[in-house]
């Protein structure tokens, strides 16, 4: 036991670590983003019972679901690559987050559409409102509130997911950054604590943020 | 005017409605009554098109009802509708809930759409409830708001789907008393039953539903007095 903490190294690049936090959470948000578009997208086609839609849909769903996030941002990186369709790290991690995302989030979706009795929408067309105004000023925010806290923590995962990246070789986000110091130094413990820390910083800042909006958003 | 000619619906091999005629005018009160299943409420779905219909037609001051080319969205507009289960928008406050259908539908702006809510609202009694969430009003608080709701579009005719069953008993007093307060207004309502002397104080006509027909029709004491047909005769023992 003769190793001697030494913080200072770790004090000093902490601006780099700082940088690369800010791009996991971009890559976190985007994946997000993308993931919820192509969720909707996913819900409503397993719902809708079209064979060509459903099918689809739900090997997406069950592969996200049902497999490694590594091996997903594996296969856009590797896989794809050997035929010929090179990603680069960053986007291959971010598809690869997307997909995951996607998958979980249209099980939530799915769920949510059914928290919304049939009974509202009925009242809403009643009162004259078409099926857009519908979706969008009944449906919708009641389903918000269905799968608000599934989605935060699907963003954490997502926060989380994207120090994948390393195995693809990312080096500018919180993760590779952290790696890249470590390489040089040897100092793995205090950057890799400290690279720790930061993605604790910034779920718990996230979910708290969350829940602020949801107690600012869900009064009823 | 409403009129129905002729119409049968079925649910698979379910014949609910089974050739119904009936002519509703304006100013009119109209009951249905009868049995659960005779297709009563099943009908009143029919007129504003929630239900579609396989055969005959309804038309509503002319324009029919399931033709392809009518807008449902427009004509929704001039028929105003309440639930049993009272539908209240959980999201929305009692004044949005009321303002948000004519901002959206006729496009009116916030403050003409409150201004019309507020009287809506105080007419059934909840001018101190404006900005209280629905979950915090109670059943018949909730029914009531539904009927401003519906009232504030303006509606040439209001429809009432067994707006006091879902209730309880205390606060059925409340509900109805906001209907025949409309009734006495002029309002063309026709309204589905199952509080017979209600119907038999504020109705117009009664028609007696039973078995997806309008079995017997009349005034109201002349259907629960002397009843002409034999099921009328029992349902009416077996409802006073």
């Amino acid at each position: 036991m003769d190793y001697h903490f030494q913080w200072r190294p770790v004090l000093h690049s902490l601006p780099d670590m700082l940088w690369g936090a800010l791009v996991t959470i971009e890559i976190a948000g985007l994946a997000m983003l993308l993931g919820t578009i192509f969720a909707v997208f996913l819900a409503l086609g397993k719902r809708s019972g079209e064979k060509y839609l459903a099918w689809p849909a739900d090997v997406w769903i069950e592969t996200a679901r049902n497999t490694p996030a590594l091996f997903q941002i594996y296969m856009l990186y590797f896989g794809l690559g050997s035929v010929g369709l090179q990603f680069s790290s960053y986007a291959a991690l971010l598809l690869g987050i997307t997909f995951n995302n996607a998958g979980y989030l249209a099980e939530t979706f799915r769920g949510g559409f059914s928290a919304v009795p049939e009974t509202q929408t009925r009242a809403a067309r009643s009162l004259g409102m078409g099926a857009a105004q519908t979706m969008w000023h009944i449906v919708i925010p009641q389903m918000l509130r269905a799968v608000f806290h599934a989605m935060t923590n699907q963003m954490v995962w997502s926060i989380l997911m994207s120090s994948l990246g390393i195995i693809v070789g990312l080096t500018t986000d919180l993760t590779g950054v952290t790696q890249k110091l470590n390489v040089v130094t040897y100092r793995t413990f205090e950057y890799f604590f400290v690279a720790a820390c930061l993605y604790y910083i910034i779920s718990k800042t996230f979910t708290l943020s969350a829940r602020i909006v949801a107690w600012r958003l869900f009064r009823y | 005017m409403i009129r129905i000619e002729n119409v049968h619906k079925q649910f698979g091999a379910l014949h609910v409605l089974n050739g119904v005629d009936l002519t509703v005018q304006k100013g009119e009160v109209l009951s249905m009554i009868g049995g659960s299943g005779s297709g009563k409420s099943t009908m009143l779905m029919c007129i504003n098109g929630l239900e579609g219909i396989q055969q005959g037609r309804i038309t509503v001051d002319g324009v029919e009802v399931h033709s392809k080319n009518t807008d449902l969205n427009k004509l929704r507009r001039r028929i105003g509708i309440v639930f049993q289960q009272w539908n209240a928008f959980p999201h929305l406050t009692v004044l949005e809930n009321v303002t948000l259908a004519p901002r959206k539908v006729l496009g009116k702006s916030k403050e003409e759409a409150e201004t019309i809510a507020i009287e809506q609202l105080s007419h059934v009694g909840l001018r101190e409830k404006l900005s209280v969430f629905p979950s915090r009003l109670s059943g018949g608080q909730q029914q009531r708001m539904a009927i401003a709701r519906a009232l504030a579009m303006s509606p040439d005719y209001m429809l009432f789907d067994e707006v006091t069953s879902a209730l309880d008993p205390q606060l059925v007093g409340e509900v109805l008393d906001t209907l025949r307060m409309l009734s006495k207004e002029g309002m063309t309502m026709i309204v589905v039953t199952h509080e017979m002397r209600f119907a038999r104080e504020v109705s117009d006509r009664i028609a007696f539903f039973y078995k997806g027909q309008i079995h017997e029709i009349g005034k109201p004491h002349q259907l629960f007095d002397n009843p002409v047909k034999e099921e009328t005769a029992s349902f009416v023992r077996s409802v006073l």
